[in-house]
């Protein structure tokens, strides 16, 4: 078997392989452009598993996009099945056939009419391949499938060397080909056109893996041009197929620094000055912590800073939402009025994972929203695998940044359980918002605390939100002995603290105030101690001055006795001198 | 699918297509050995079981490719039995005449 698998160290970026873009999406990035410009590329799976769609593809996008006319020659189905089919993803064949960009030929084999004697060729079908080459001047061209040539002729010997020489007629004129081919058993193709295709060979396969229709893709080889090798899931949606890179080749996403506010200014705040432009936000909590009405608050905000917006809700009808909305000063429908907002709401079950991721790609290319919300994701992860619900939300991720929106996607979590797949990509996202709501005294709090938000500061703070009918307002938590406080708890503490304020102010008032009038008791008292010093003071003095005044009379009067007693005679004083009488 | 493609000039010489019973179409492409074995090998076998009651048109798909969807034809040579119905191919240089008689449904097959 002549399959080379891409060695990377013969590959270089591209270089000496002109590409042919195919205007399928993601794919031309797996193909680091396209597929090989002038050269067949084999393109093979088994039954019913977009074949015929992505080659159709192929060329309704060359003729759009690169005004390259193709042309489509079909074994298997008619024109008007074909055109029927692709009409379901938007591509008018009739029109292009009409516009001379498309021509189809369809070829019908029927082994029953046939009978085979001696040589033969295929130059009937070279001519009419090349008839219709020439018709509208094709640069491209589809063969699709050309294997049912060996189940309608005899000889395979004549089919292969015709093979051969259809190929390399095709390479010769320069036309980029899509040979499609069924799935072999044992070799890549049933009936081994890989040996003739050897530049590009992409696989197609159908699976179900946990009852979820999963389609992969995978570019087996391509001959000098680097690719990328895993299996990438694919979808068949509105506008066609649409690869989804599991992986993201490259992380390119313009980070900006431009700051965009939450709606809710205090979170704003928080996240010193808002969420980045273009960043992914992931707001988990159990039901009704308030996790819409974020969202809505966001998109409200959006809408009045005249951004566009697209609100998915997969719980609630739009009237229900802006009803509720309303409620809590939110009015969305003068949003939608005014045509800013795209609200679209679908249950859940209607999608698998590959169709919500290719639902949301057309949506994004549709209404090319600024900002985006999705509410809730874990409605549409109730199925699938962990695997595979982690894989589709990395692929979400991905997809919403680099359509650069602003996206807010919410998440049921119900307490407990934090296994859950949704929290896988929180690496992935940029801010991560938890609100919760806890009980207590007969009565649920909300809580909300910012868990990571990428380049840029952050409080760490738990805090508590009310809704309010004006919005969601933030209130500073209450940090009391007890942690922190939340609700009625907060506000009994905070009741109970002005209580003891109020005491506290009254004890020393009154302690002022008994002070206060003890020193004036005391004062008075001083006062009154001092009026009685002086009042003794004052007697003192006057019993000096009596005893002064008796001593001076008595010298007076001993003096005047003894002058009269003794008239010119000196006589002793005797006994009763000094007595009155 | 069309059965009155335009009168291509050929160089048999048979009744006119209204008298014929057996009208035959012989896709071939430009004047390659094969194509002209294929048309002596056909006219043998006409003359020998059909003298008189057939007609042969020719078609050079080099010269007229647009005449190749009509008949669903792929390979070339190919013989197509327009008349009687129902319609038979038969593809290669008609070498085989046992072949080309069954095929043509003038002899039944050695299984029918």
């Amino acid at each position: 078997m002549n399959v080379d698998t891409a060695d990377p160290s013969t590959a270089r970026a591209g270089e000496g392989v002109a590409k042919a873009p195919t205007g399928v999406r993601g794919l031309d990035e797996i193909l680091g452009g396209g597929l090989p410009r002038g050269r067949p590329t084999l393109l093979c799976g088994g039954a019913g598993c977009g074949k015929t769609l992505l080659a159709m593809q192929f060329l309704c996008r060359g003729a759009l996009d690169a005004g390259e006319p193709g042309v489509f020659i079909a074994f298997e189905e008619t024109q008007a099945e074909l055109t029927a089919n692709t009409a379901s993803l938007g591509y008018d064949l009739d029109q292009l056939v009409e516009d001379g960009m498309l021509a189809i030929d369809t070829i019908s084999v029927d082994r029953n009419e046939i009978v085979e004697t001696g040589e033969y060729d295929l130059e009937g079908l070279f001519i009419r391949i090349a008839g219709a080459v020439q018709s509208v001047g094709a640069k491209r061209i589809v063969i699709d499938t050309i294997e049912v040539l060996f189940g309608s002729l005899g000889d395979p010997a004549i089919v292969r060397s015709e093979l051969h020489r259809l190929f390399a007629w095709l390479k010769a004129q320069g036309l980029t080909a899509i040979i499609t081919a069924e799935r072999g058993k044992e070799g890549i193709s049933r009936h081994g056109i890989e040996e003739y295709v050897s530049d590009c060979v992409i696989l197609l396969d159908h699976r179900v893996i946990a009852e979820q229709s999963t389609r992969r893709l995978r570019v087996l080889k391509y001959r000098g041009a680097l690719h990328g090798t895993n299996e990438y899931p694919f979808l068949i949606g509105r506008h066609g197929i649409v690869v989804a890179p599991i992986t993201s080749l490259r992380l390119e996403h313009e980070a900006s620094t431009e700051r965009v506010s939450t709606g809710v200014e205090s979170l704003d705040a928080r996240l010193s000055g808002g969420l980045y432009r273009g960043s992914s936000v992931l707001i988990s909590g159990p039901s009704g912590a308030g996790k819409t009405t974020f969202a809505a608050g966001f998109v409200d905000a959006a809408c009045a800073r005249g951004e566009t917006a697209l609100f998915i809700s997969f719980e609630e009808s739009t009237s229900q939402l802006m009803r509720n909305m309303r409620s809590v000063g939110f009015d969305l429908i003068r949003w939608v009025d005014a045509g800013l907002l795209r609200f679209e709401t679908v249950r859940p079950t209607m999608h698998g994972l590959e169709e919500h991721l290719a639902w949301l790609d057309e949506l994004l290319d549709e209404v090319r929203p600024d900002v985006v919300v999705i509410d809730p994701i874990s409605s549409v992860t109730r199925t699938g695998t962990r695997a595979q619900v982690a894989g589709m939300l990395m692929r979400q991720t991905d997809l919403l940044k680099s359509s650069g929106a602003t996206s807010v996607v919410t998440a049921l979590i119900n307490p407990g359980t934090t296994e859950r797949a949704e929290l896988e990509i929180t690496s992935l996202i940029d801010t991560w918002l938890i609100v919760d709501s806890t009980e207590a005294n007969g009565e649920r709090d909300r809580l909300l605390s910012v868990v990571k938000s990428r380049g840029m500061a952050h409080s760490n703070q738990f805090c508590e939100f009310v809704l309010t009918d004006h919005g969601i307002e933030l209130l500073d938590p209450y940090l009391g002995n007890a942690g922190v406080l939340t609700g009625s708890a907060r506000l009994n503490q905070q009741l109970a603290d002005v209580e003891d304020a109020r005491r506290d102010t009254e004890v020393l008032e009154r302690n002022e105030r008994d002070l206060e009038h003890q020193r004036g008791a005391i004062a008075a008292r001083m006062e009154e101690l001092h009026a009685e010093l002086r009042v003794q003071e004052e007697r003192l003095e006057q019993v000096r001055a009596d005893h002064q005044l008796r001593q001076e009379r008595t010298a007076r009067q001993r003096t005047l006795l003894s002058d009269l007693r003794w008239a010119g005679e000196e006589r002793p004083t005797t006994a009763d001198a000094g007595s009155p009488s | 699918m069309t059965t009155t493609q335009p009168a291509v000039p050929t160089d048999a010489d048979e009744p006119s297509p209204d008298d014929a019973r057996w009208e035959l179409r012989l896709y071939v492409a430009g004047q390659t050995p094969r194509s002209l074995r294929a048309i002596a090998n056909l006219q043998r076998i006409c003359e020998e079981q059909l003298a008189g009651e057939y007609h042969i048109e020719v078609i050079d798909l080099t010269q007229h490719p647009q005449l190749a969807k009509g008949d669903e034809i792929l390979a070339l040579p190919t013989l197509v039995r327009k008349l009687p119905p129902p319609m038979r191919k038969i593809i290669g240089d008609l070498s085989d005449s046992e072949k080309v008689l069954v095929g043509l449904q003038i002899l039944s097959g050695p299984d029918t």
